[in-house]
């Protein structure tokens, strides 16, 4: 397989993370989305350090999942706290940013 | 340092060190009384001082350098003490004195913090007087000039609660400040043809014929206008009698017996230069003589006993700068001095009038000589002197002034004066009879002023005879004048006392039909109307100055604050518009995010 599928797939796999990301609207959902957004990415990044022969990408990949584990759960812990209070966490009903 | 020129540094010092004291420390100067005394000790070491400089006949100068600059300093500061000013000093300091220890009294029902004001402005004012006359350069002599214009414009409005002592220092001030925009643009153009401002540089290059510059004419004109300012000159002379809103003492100190003169004093201090230039000359003694003449015959209409005092005064300095103007500087000077004695005398008697009965109108008043018969000979003993009866103070100098104005062949001038000798005795004595002679009408039960009031009258008093019988016996018969000159004065004089006790004391004539024949209804009708001259300032004031401020008023209201309202109310409405783009839906954004990549993309793949 060449660079170009690991690239395809990559892109693939970003664009269904994207769509999730714009149409869920459970903010779970949306975390879902992101991490596959996320891991697209990893996967550009394994791709490349496999054919340019570069650590460089392994190391960063590496890092990305620790720093994704993190993000998820303080993520999550943000939906349980919108949810205890406001009881629900449809994306659509929290809107307090709005101008 | 030149050892002569320590006294006069005391001199100057010591008022300045009282208003220092009084200005930072406000718990004296909120003390009333205690600021007062403060300034009284200040000014009577002063004086004390002054005594000595003036019976050393110490002559000396200091100077310090002031403004550097390549080639010697461009201006310094310093001292001049010669026969001239140390005879200001004495005066000066003596009439302050006096005043100062007369409000005491006369201000006695004044707050703590507000006499306490009274006497920082005192104190300050001492100081500018006399730094103005030991002035040794033209432009140390403009910055203390300015100064006593400021204490000036602070003394009228002491009373600034009263909206016409406001008014009146307003005015007093703009007034002069446009006489010394004239005296500051000459001072300039000197410097600008000659390199210096200090005297005695001038003074010797006069000397040598070496001050023959173009155009010196209008740099001595220019500078006679601040002279015109200050002392009250046609047609500048309005604001003095509305400067009378100040209290009373201050009216005879700085509006009679000090700053007014300081036009007089600068005509003398810098009278080689002005005698290069026979022209202005000839005009500040027409001028003067006009001015004198124009003032005595509103004071003959005038029923406010400050203001036929202040009218007097204007004619008075028309004298002394008539003589100026006829090169008998030694007369002027002379008149400046003799006239601040009894004028203060004059001004302080006035206030003691108006202390006992409460209103200035001398219709009002009547009979004051039995009730306070102290004041009422001192007030005599000055009007006499004014009015140039021998052997007071006054008949010398105005004798000498005649003199002089009739040797420098100034027909016109010598003729407007000779006249105003008649009105000063006429309206002066007018006052009198109303006021301390007549059947008594005057409000209230009117009683000698307090002690603190008296003394500096009697001082005035004594000092305004001694002083004109010294001058008797030091002039003896060496009068410069032609012989029938003194006869035909004294006659002028008695004639004009007479005509006032016929119409106001006898009733012989009745001043309201006098005032409606023909020639005299007319100069009535103009002199109560003040020859229209205020009505005429305040016309071109109102048209021009108002309407060039509503002009600019318009100009920043409309056009400069417009460009920024219509600024920020296009940023308010914009901002309000795009408001609308924040839906505070995250999703939103991330939609507005991909579809700017999307265009990047875009963009990047096929138009770059």
């Amino acid at each position: 397989m060449s660079l170009y599928g690991y690239l395809t797939l990559a892109a693939l796999v970003f664009a269904i993370g994207l769509f999730g990301v714009l149409t869920r609207r459970n903010a779970i959902g949306i975390l879902l989305g992101i991490e596959l957004m996320l891991n697209a990415v990893n996967i550009n990044l394994v791709a490349f350090a496999r054919f340019h022969a570069d650590v460089a990408g392994l190391v960063f990949t590496l890092f990305t999942i620790a720093i994704t584990v993190a993000e998820v759960a303080v993520g999550l812990a943000i939906v349980i706290a919108i949810f205890r209070v406001r009881r629900t966490v449809e994306a659509d009903r929290l809107d307090l940013l709005r101008g | 340092m030149d050892p002569g020129v320590r006294a006069p540094l005391l001199v100057l010092g010591l008022p300045f060190a009282a208003f220092l004291l009084l200005a930072v420390v406000a718990p004296v100067r909120r003390a009333g009384r205690v600021a007062g005394a403060v300034s009284i000790l200040a000014t009577g070491i002063a004086l004390v001082a002054a005594l000595v400089i003036w019976s050393d006949g110490t002559d000396g100068a200091a100077t310090w350098a002031w403004i550097p600059a390549d080639g010697g300093p461009m201006a310094t500061v310093g001292l001049l003490v010669d026969p001239l000013s140390s005879a200001m000093l004495v005066l000066v300091t003596l009439v302050s004195l006096l005043v100062q220890v007369y409000s005491l009294a006369y201000l006695g029902d004044e707050g703590a913090p507000s006499l306490g004001r009274y006497y920082t402005y005192q104190s300050l004012f001492a100081f500018s007087m006399l730094g103005l006359v030991l002035s040794p350069s033209f432009v140390q002599m403009f910055v203390f000039w300015e100064l006593v214009g400021l204490c000036s414009y602070l003394l009228i409005g002491y009373w600034y609660e009263r909206p016409s002592a406001a008014r009146a220092a307003v005015k007093a001030f703009w007034v002069t400040k446009l006489g010394d925009l004239g005296f500051v643009v000459g001072i300039v153009m000197l410097w600008a043809a000659t390199g210096t401002f200090e005297f005695h540089a001038l003074f010797a290059k006069a000397q040598e014929h070496a001050l023959a510059i173009e155009g010196l004419g209008t740099i001595m004109f220019l500078i006679y206008l601040g002279a015109v300012g200050k002392s009250a000159q046609f047609p500048l002379h309005v604001w003095l009698p509305d400067a009378m809103e100040g209290p009373t003492p201050v009216s005879a100190l700085i509006h009679a017996a000090t700053m007014v003169t300081a036009g007089v004093f600068l005509v003398a201090r810098a009278q080689p230069l002005f005698a290069l230039t026979p022209g202005v000359l000839t005009l500040i003694g027409w001028v003067g003589a006009f001015t004198a003449l124009l003032a005595a015959s509103m004071a003959c209409v005038e029923g406010d006993i400050k203001r036929v005092l202040a009218y007097s005064t204007v004619s008075q300095l028309g004298y002394m700068m008539a003589a100026a103007g006829a090169g008998a500087s030694y007369a002027s000077f002379l008149h400046l001095l003799t006239h601040g004695l009894f004028k203060a005398l004059l001004f302080l008697g006035a206030g003691a009038v108006i202390h006992a009965v409460g209103t200035n109108d001398i219709f009002r008043m009547g009979g004051l000589f039995r009730a306070m018969p102290q004041t009422g000979v001192v007030f005599v003993v000055g009007t006499l002197a004014l009015a140039g009866v021998p052997p007071l103070a006054g008949f010398f100098s105005k004798e000498a002034i005649l003199a002089g104005v009739w040797d420098a062949e100034m027909r016109g001038p010598f003729l407007m004066l000779a006249l105003t000798t008649f009105l000063t005795a006429f309206y002066m004595f007018r006052v009198v009879f109303l006021a301390f002679f007549g059947r008594a009408h005057a409000p209230g039960h009117p009683h000698e002023p307090p002690l603190a009031m008296r003394g500096p009258l009697w001082l005035l008093a004594a000092l305004t005879v001694l002083v004109g019988l010294r001058l008797g016996l030091a002039q003896g018969g060496a009068h410069h004048g032609p012989g029938w000159l003194a006869p035909a004065s004294i006659a002028l004089a008695l004639g004009g006392i007479l005509l006032a006790w016929a119409t106001y004391q006898r009733g012989a004539v009745d001043p309201a039909r006098l005032a409606d024949t023909f020639p005299l209804s007319t100069l009535d009708f103009l002199a109560r109307r003040r020859y229209g001259l205020d009505a005429l300032y305040g016309g071109l004031y109102r048209g021009f100055i108002l309407g060039f401020s509503r002009l600019i008023g318009w100009i920043d209201r409309y056009l400069v604050d417009g460009v920024l309202n219509f600024l920020s109310a296009w940023t308010l409405r914009s901002g309000d518009l795009l408001r609308r783009v924040q839906s505070g839906q995250p999703q939103d954004y991330v939609y507005g995010v991909a579809f700017g990549v999307l265009l990047l993309f875009i963009w990047a793949q096929w138009w770059r």
